[in-house]
């Protein structure tokens, strides 16, 4: 699925163009001072739409809230509260002390879910920063010498894509356990691992638009006055490819933080019990979810409410950065 | 077509040989001596001794990858660490459970997902189209394992509808011949097996579908959203067709296509939310016994296996390859 990008004097295109047509985005000789930019416009669109306002405000709301941990509790993450009280059949519920109660360890539930914010953010982060940046380079090669064309480049081109498709081959679950599997359990093997499942998605993401923009009329004007094959791809070609692969890694920031809790579910996150994590409090959870389904359900809807603004954010950017999808 | 056929399973043989490189250096770089990987932690000196002359280890790398190579190609995918069983026997036993619970994810995906997309796109703007949109971007947003959990709370455990786990009631004496439960009761004709090995597959059934669910609604809303605005649509209209034959033969058909895209693609994420539901739920399938397998560092397991879903998996998007080459004619040629 590949967004074709107009140049960068692409925000000027108005209402009247035809949809469909993303090439008509004026004369293809691009630069700022003819009408507002791609990016600039895009940002418009987006403070408008109610849908980014919404994601925004959980995005940010979110990392707040992972920045400013220790300023919303009073406690320690992973500490034990008042382990006396905590039978095989109740954990003691919310009180003055502890907002939300306490968990079946004993620590305070409020606590363990703003460190694990924490968490997420930074699994999230790292890991999806991994894969953009291995998948892009892939991408940018494969797109770059592809666009490029002739024999060379077709070559670089599928070897490239090849690797891709047997990356793709591998479920990501599987990938991201394999990964975990040979690293030993530690933080940044769960980094890498879910970077490692995000590779071929980015890859395959910018080599398309790159072929796509390859082939455009803008392109064609830049070979017809002469200019070298390298400085068409890597000045007009790549930047205006991008704009896909940031919505895309806006959107993966969401599946990465759910993939770190699935992970963490499934045993191979980390096992540092002074770490809150979303997933692990799911899984601790599991034991006592007839009598206190509290201590799942708070950790569960704060992986949905985080991926869920990511997920509207890069919606919302997705939708104004394409010209034909504008309302 | 059969050129195209050909040419599609040829593109299969390099990503088989990309992944036997792959699994053969995995086991290779996982941490400490591999014999003693293969054979698990309480392996005896003298049975590591035995693995290590087996497989070869001491020998020059490249002899030992044909070697690997070859094995597999004689079928030989090695045996469990935990309960000795041929990798490929536990596999074919496990894996109906898994297709099972996959079909039937995908089934309820696509059955309510392009429909749900297509009405979307339809009314563009009104209260049902913000409600299926909203509606499938939490679907997205929530987390496979936290759905099922919630699922088995509220319709088992609060409710008592429905059960919670296993692929049938222990209770009920069905025979199997396929390993696929739904199917073996309908060929055996004991419905009340077949009924019951439905009811077990509603829940987990749901919570996978949700995701790709979400998924096949977005790209069909969108899909037909874009078709509606094409020419020949209009062409269509203004030439008087009728309003249902504008809608299945200009719209659905043209607006399909990334649609079965999408469903291939859904395969992957289908099995690994699969290895999670089937967790949740105690469903025997490959995900549970792969997830035990992790737990356990049974490497031979998990290389077969990786390699087994990976052909599945590679399988399945030719099938939709090929599907794509159906629809849509110009596939064929380019």
């Amino acid at each position: 699925m590949t967004i074709p990008l107009p140049p960068s004097g692409g925000g000027a295109v108005s209402a009247e163009t035809a949809p469909g047509t993303p090439g008509a985005a004026g004369p293809g000789t691009s630069d700022e001072d003819r009408g507002v930019s791609l990016w600039r416009g895009a940002f418009r669109r987006l403070r408008r739409n109610p849908t980014a306002i919404v994601g925004a405000v959980i995005v940010l709301a979110f990392i707040l809230v992972a920045l400013l941990a220790p300023l919303l509790t009073g406690y320690e993450p992973g500490a034990a509260q008042d382990a006396g009280e905590i039978t095989p059949s109740s954990v003691p519920g919310p009180s003055e002390d502890h907002w939300l109660g306490l968990d079946s360890f004993g620590s305070d539930l409020w606590t363990q879910l703003v460190y694990g914010a924490r968490q997420s953010l930074i699994y999230g982060v790292v890991s999806t920063a991994i894969g953009l940046a291995v998948g892009t380079a892939m991408g940018a090669l494969a797109g770059g010498f592809g666009a490029v064309g002739g024999r060379v480049g077709q070559w670089v081109d599928t070897a490239v894509m090849r690797v891709v498709d047997i990356w793709l081959s591998i479920p990501s679950l599987l990938l991201a356990v394999s990964i975990a599997a040979i690293l030993t359990q530690s933080a940044y093997a769960v980094m890498i691992a879910i970077g490692a499942a995000q590779v071929p998605i980015f890859a395959r993401l910018l080599r398309g638009s790159m072929l796509a923009q390859g082939r455009s009329d803008y392109v064609l004007a830049a070979s017809a006055l002469g200019l070298r094959k390298r400085r068409i791809v890597m000045s007009h070609v790549l930047p205006n490819s991008v704009g896909p692969t940031i919505v895309q890694a806006t959107l993966n920031l969401a599946t990465a933080i759910i993939e770190v809790a699935a992970l963490s579910y499934l045993g191979l996150g980390t096992a540092d019990p002074a770490v809150a994590e979303w997933g692990r409090m799911l899984v601790a959870a599991q034991d006592r979810f007839d009598e206190s389904p509290q201590l799942a359900i708070y950790p569960g809807v704060a992986i949905a409410i985080t991926a869920l603004g990511f997920t509207l954010f890069g919606e919302a950017l997705r939708e104004a950065l394409d010209p034909r999808t504008r309302r | 077509m059969l050129r195209f056929v050909l040419r599609r399973l040829g593109l299969l043989v390099p990503v088989l040989i990309g992944l036997s490189v792959l699994l053969f250096a995995w086991v290779r770089a996982l941490p400490g001596d591999p014999a003693r990987a293969l054979l698990g932690e309480r392996a005896t000196p003298e049975a590591v001794e035995r693995v290590r002359a087996a497989y070869g280890f001491d020998d020059p790398l490249w002899q030992q990858y044909f070697r690997y190579v070859g094995s597999l190609l004689r079928g030989d995918f090695g045996a469990s660490v935990r309960d000795g069983r041929p990798v490929v026997d536990t596999f074919l036993e496990k894996f109906p459970a898994t297709a099972e619970l996959g079909i039937a994810a995908l089934l309820i995906a696509v059955i309510v997902g392009v429909p749900l997309g297509y009405l979307a796109a339809r009314n563009q703007g009104r209260a049902l189209d913000t409600f299926v949109v909203s509606g499938s971007l939490l679907g997205v947003a929530t987390p496979v394992f936290f759905l099922a959990i919630l699922l088995k709370l509220v319709f088992s455990t609060w409710l008592g509808w429905l059960p919670s786990s296993l692929r049938q009631d222990v209770t009920i004496d069905a025979t199997h011949i396929t390993n696929f439960y739904v199917l073996d009761g309908i060929l055996t004709r004991e419905w009340d097996a077949a009924i019951n090995a439905v009811a077990h597959l509603v829940l987990p059934s749901i919570a996978l579908a949700t995701i790709p669910l979400a998924i096949i609604v977005r790209i069909t809303r969108a899909s037909v959203a874009e078709v509606m605005n094409e020419d020949f649509v209009r062409t269509a209209e203004s030439k008087g067709l009728s309003a249902g034959v504008v809608s299945r033969r200009h719209v659905l058909r043209n607006a399909l296509l990334p649609v079965v895209t999408t469903i291939g693609l859904q395969a992957g994420l289908l099995f690994s939310g699969a290895v999670l539901t089937e967790t949740v739920f105690g469903l025997q399938g490959i995900g549970q016994y792969l997830f035990e397998s992790i737990g356990r560092r049974d490497y031979p397991v998990l290389q077969g296996y990786i390699l087994f879903i990976a052909i599945i998996y590679s399988l399945i998007n030719l099938l939709v390859d090929l599907a794509y080459g159906v629809i849509d004619p110009r596939v064929r040629v380019s």
